[in-house]
């Protein structure tokens, strides 16, 4: 019991191990063959967008008015779209906006809403009630409603989008922080850090903050899934990446009027953002698993 | 109790005023001259003036806002740019269709979610658990418009069982009203059941460990009876509260799959106000949503601690 309260008692029990607490977790992660999956497909998605150029098998802009709704073959794996653009070559090009999004717009999630729940949470009183209360007003608004109102007023586009997601994923980030701060501030060490003369500031940023990592590191995670289906579900709606640009939500858009006669051109790209937001979904189980001190 | 429904009701009041400032605000992110970029194509000087004049635009932020909130607490959302109507109107004629939809996505998501919640719970560490935890896991990842693309392919295009959109009024005719919002209320109740799997599943392993369960067991109960009457009841109620928040998930979900089944509801409405660039009408969909939110929130609050005797008092 005390060893999962008190991390001072758990890193001398790392020392004794020999392994460093990052260590302990990469190896735990790494037992679960889910998050082994989920880090495979992610890698291969992440090496297909940082590759495209090398690995496309065509020009993601070029049309082809000969080999229009072309049905998958040797010469096109996924097959030809509506103007006669390759498939597959689209969906690897599709994998940069749509990493892109989520990466991005969590990371602008990330730089408002955890400083402002470090804030909330160590200073409480009046900053933390007005925050709470606007986090509060935020969670009201469904998250892809309030993305698409976000996006309509700022104008359709990438950009747009991904800074939509980054301010509604914005307040999840900001309670979890807070909430996290609240529990670790009353433990022993952060009075110990106060009690030797530490700053503010330097207790957030030294003590407190690489604690609630873990909470942060699974949230993260998850919520880079949550936002690439929100971005392509903006895409999907024409209020994210504008065509001709590739995005698996806008070829899902153009895809939904060929169901007939071309169904592999919505089966692929949808696939894909399946399989991401899948294996996002498996690391971020695993992280969970793997960083829990009660789990182990 | 009724100290308890106070303090909230005193509570939502600032939450209300961040949530009417930040709808408010929306507006302030148009790019260039609000009355302008309002008014579309239309270049009249006239048209402009007037758009200008309702919305006061013409005067200072805190006047406009004050005139904004009087009259929607007087319930005058505004009017739509593109069709002339009230906006309260128009989301009053939208909204049976989705909350149709709505019911039946949670009567799916209900079967679905607490059915293989218990079923995992009571066979852990079986097939049949690693199988409910895959559906959910599958579910949450599924992008729903891309679930609904898929089975109107499946139903519609190949078996031809299914129409692929449209909407029939329950009223003209119940069958056919049901088979054209079956599908998209598979889809929205799909990605609802998984979450609810999941909450079924760990509150009901955490019920099944308690001791009056042992208790039960050891009377020689029923294995049946233990689970259905003793366990799944205390079980649920924590799940029930936890559902009702998930009503963000339909509203978000709604306005994809009705987008996809072309169901003329309050969803599609928002999308087509967008493009329509009706941003009273945008605006007031987000408010009434967020409302509804609250309130609900409130009511599942309340009913926690009816249903909870221990969190009386």
């Amino acid at each position: 019991m005390a060893d999962a309260v008190l991390p001072v008692s758990a890193a001398s029990a790392q020392a004794e191990a020999g392994e460093s607490p990052a260590a302990r977790a990469l190896r735990r992660l790494l037992r679960r063959r889910g998050a082994i999956v989920g880090l495979v497909v992610l890698a291969l998605f992440i090496a297909a967008a940082v590759l495209a150029p090398l690995i496309a098998p065509y020009d993601p802009y070029a049309q082809t008015w000969t080999a229009v709704r072309r049905a998958p073959s040797a010469g096109h794996w996924f097959g030809t779209d509506d103007v006669g653009r390759d498939v597959l070559t689209r969906v690897i090009y599709g994998a940069r906006a749509s990493l892109m999004a989520g990466i991005v717009s969590v990371g602008i999630a990330v730089a408002i809403g955890v400083p402002l729940g470090i804030v909330a949470g160590y200073l409480g009183g009046f900053v933390d009630a007005v925050l709470g209360r606007i986090t509060d007003a935020m969670l009201a608004c469904p998250f892809l409603i309030l993305a698409i109102a976000l996006a309509a007023f700022l104008g359709p586009s990438l950009r747009n989008a991904m800074i939509a997601i980054g301010i509604t994923t914005t307040p999840i980030l900001l309670r979890l922080t807070r909430g996290q701060v609240m529990a670790v501030k009353v433990e022993d060490y952060i009075e110990a850090a106060r009690a030797v003369g530490n700053p503010r500031w330097r207790i957030a940023i030294f003590h407190i903050l690489p604690n609630i990592l873990p909470a942060l590191l699974v949230q993260g995670t998850l919520s880079v899934a949550a936002a690439i289906i929100a971005e392509a579900a903006l895409s999907f709606l024409g209020l994210g990446q504008q065509p001709p640009a590739p995005s698996w939500g806008s070829m899902l858009n153009s895809a939904q009027r060929f169901l007939v006669n071309a169904p592999w051109m919505a089966i692929w790209p949808g696939l894909a953002i399946f399989l991401t937001v899948l294996s996002l979904n498996l690391l971020g189980d695993g992280l969970r698993d793997a960083l829990d001190p009660h789990r182990r | 109790m009724l100290t308890f429904i106070a303090q909230r009701l005193v509570q939502l009041v600032p939450t209300l005023f961040f949530v009417s400032l930040i709808i408010f605000s929306l507006q302030q992110l148009l790019p260039g001259d609000p009355a302008l970029v309002m008014a579309g194509e239309e270049r009249d000087p006239a048209v402009i003036e007037q758009i200008r004049r309702q919305y006061r635009l013409d005067q200072p932020l805190p006047v406009q806002y004050v005139y904004w909130v009087k009259g929607v607490l007087t319930g005058d959302l505004g009017e739509s740019m593109r069709i002339k109507e009230k906006v309260l109107d128009l989301i009053l004629e939208k909204l049976p269709v989705t909350i149709q939809l709505a019911c039946m996505a949670i009567v799916i998501a209900l079967a679905i979610g607490v059915g293989a919640g218990i079923l995992s719970a009571v066979k852990k560490d079986t097939a049949w658990d690693y199988g409910a935890n895959a559906f959910a896991l599958w579910g949450i990842s599924t992008p729903n418009f891309w679930l609904g693309i898929m089975l109107i392919f499946l139903f519609s295009v190949k078996l031809g069982w299914l129409p692929a959109s449209g909407y029939v009024r329950l009223t003209d005719d119940w069958r056919a009203s049901l088979a054209s919002t079956i599908m998209p209320a598979f889809v929205l109740g799909n990605a609802i059941a998984a979450i609810l799997m999941r909450h079924t599943r760990s509150a009901m392993l955490q019920v099944l460990e308690s001791d009056y369960i042992r208790t039960a067991r050891a009377k020689g109960l029923l294995e049946r009876t233990v689970i259905f009457k003793h366990a799944m009841r205390n079980a649920l109620t924590p799940v029930i509260t936890l559902g009702a928040l998930e009503f963000g998930t339909l509203l978000s979900g709604a306005v994809l799959t009705e987008q996809i089944f072309t169901i003329p509801g309050f969803g599609k409405m928002i999308v087509d106000a967008v493009f329509n660039r009706d941003y009273a009408v945008v605006q007031g969909v987000v408010l009434v949503t967020a409302t509804t939110y609250i309130v609900l929130n409130l009511l599942a609050d309340i009913a926690y601690i009816l249903v909870n005797p221990r969190l009386r008092s």
